[in-house]
């Protein structure tokens, strides 16, 4: 295992991408990043910018309006990047999988590494996914 | 020979300040987590941050000025190299020229004008307003700050030389046990959290409105080169506080140096508290803030300063 890997997995800067979600999920990444969960102490920021970025948190169903941005998103974070698809609607396309609107789960237009299921996932139940993607990684 | 010796004193110094820029930084957002009761990030943190973005890949985006935008991060990181090298040779060596006070001073801006020229050269549109705060709060702290740095210079008989203000300090006490002293030291805080970037000025890259501000197109190693330039700017202007305000014990020996230390790490905790206990200033209202009360202050300052008291 090498050094960079090693600092990579310690040290993740975040960008949220909304693609068309709820807003349940946005505010359950607002409340992980608060200081009553503290993902700093596992190096984990907020940044402004996809340039800064490590991680994309995605949420939401990709819909058809959507599908550029994210491509686009996704195409502007330097590699290597993690995507992680958070929500039912990102992982499979939950309550809305029949919607006009609907343009795919995540998987469909960028490449997904974690999926943390839920309607809205905790907070919890999202840095334990996060966590355990850390340690698969070799 | 001469040049060589000074090439390499410049290497080892870059070694020794970028590792213990990064250390301080760590200090400092510790502090912050503490204060936000958080447990905050384990020591290594920035290492590990200056290492992933060392791995990660350089994006130059299209429409940039190649050059420009790949030459200023590391314009920055030798700028303030060469701040921190001259204040280490001041403590260590006792070295210093006339006039290396002013010398300094221009070399402490070249930090926020190489974010300024990275940034326009990067030809993004919330570049453009990052840079435009950046320019404007350059010139707003800067007065305050040379209003701060004159006073000292005043009691130690009108020199510009830094190694004589501080040897002043040794003879005649600190700068800080005096009304003027106060004054300075005061005003020379609040600058420096300007210069810093830090919380109540940091609108150059504010997150939230404007996406990182002039630093928004860059990414892997030239955006770890301007954060490792952040991170020896916290160790450097910190030190120059204390060299200016709060000499008075030359560093002879283990004891006075863990003093010296001491010192640092007060005003180092002073900047974090300012930090973490005031909200974001708009661009309006730091100008003000600065151009008006800090400025007259100051004025004030050099005045009783040449009284003598």
């Amino acid at each position: 295992m090498n050094l960079k890997l090693k600092a990579l997995k310690k040290s993740l800067w975040v960008y949220h991408v909304s693609a068309g979600s709820c807003n349940n999920c946005d505010i359950e990444i607002l409340d992980l990043l608060t200081p009553r969960f503290d993902v700093e102490r596992f190096g984990i920021v907020l940044v402004g910018s996809p340039r800064h970025a490590d991680v994309l948190l995605c949420t939401g169903i990709v819909n058809k309006k959507c599908v550029e941005r994210v491509k686009e998103v996704y195409e502007q974070t330097p590699k290597p990047c993690v995507v992680v698809a958070i929500g039912a609607c990102a992982c499979s396309g939950g309550i809305f999988r029949d919607g006009y609107q609907m343009a795919g789960p995540l998987n469909k237009i960028i490449p997904v590494d974690v999926y943390i299921p839920g309607c809205p996932p905790k907070p919890e139940a999202i840095i334990a996914g996060i966590v355990k993607f850390l340690k698969e990684i070799k | 020979m001469n040049v060589i010796y000074s090439f390499w004193y410049f290497v080892l110094s870059f070694i020794f300040l970028s590792v213990i820029g990064l250390f301080v930084s760590w200090i400092d957002r510790k502090i912050t987590a503490r204060i936000q009761w958080r447990v905050g990030p384990p020591w290594y943190q920035s290492f590990a941050d200056i290492i992933k973005l060392s791995g990660k890949e350089v994006l130059v985006p299209e429409g940039s000025n190649r050059f420009t935008f790949i030459f200023s991060p590391i314009l920055s990181v030798i700028a303030s190299t060469i701040c921190g090298t001259m204040l280490l040779l001041v403590l260590r060596k006792n070295f210093g020229f006339g006039g290396d006070l002013i010398l300094f001073i221009y070399l402490l801006t070249i930090p926020s004008l190489s974010i300024i020229l990275g940034g326009s050269s990067s030809g993004n549109v919330l570049a453009s307003v990052g840079i435009s705060r950046e320019l404007k709060l350059l010139l707003s702290y800067e007065l305050p700050f040379i209003c701060a740095i004159i006073i000292p210079a005043i009691k130690a008989n009108f020199t510009t030389s830094l190694i004589e203000i501080f040897q002043y300090q040794n003879l005649n006490g600190s700068n800080i046990f005096s009304l003027s002293g106060i004054i300075g030291f005061i005003i020379i805080l609040i600058a420096s959290t300007g210069k810093l970037g830090v919380v109540p000025f940091d609108l150059a890259e504010a997150e939230t409105e404007i996406a990182g501000g002039a630093l928004i197109e860059y990414s892997g190693i030239l955006l770890g080169f301007y954060k490792l330039a952040k991170s020896i700017l916290l160790f450097v202007v910190p030190l120059f506080i204390v060299i200016l305000y709060l000499g008075g014990t030359p560093i002879i020996g283990f004891g006075s140096l863990l003093i010296f230390i001491l010192k640092y790490l007060v005003v180092l905790i002073l900047i974090t508290l300012i930090r973490n206990t005031n909200p974001r200033l708009r661009i309006d209202q730091s100008l003000r803030f600065f151009w008006g009360w800090l400025t007259l202050i100051g004025i004030l300052g050099i005045l009783i300063s040449l009284s003598g008291v």
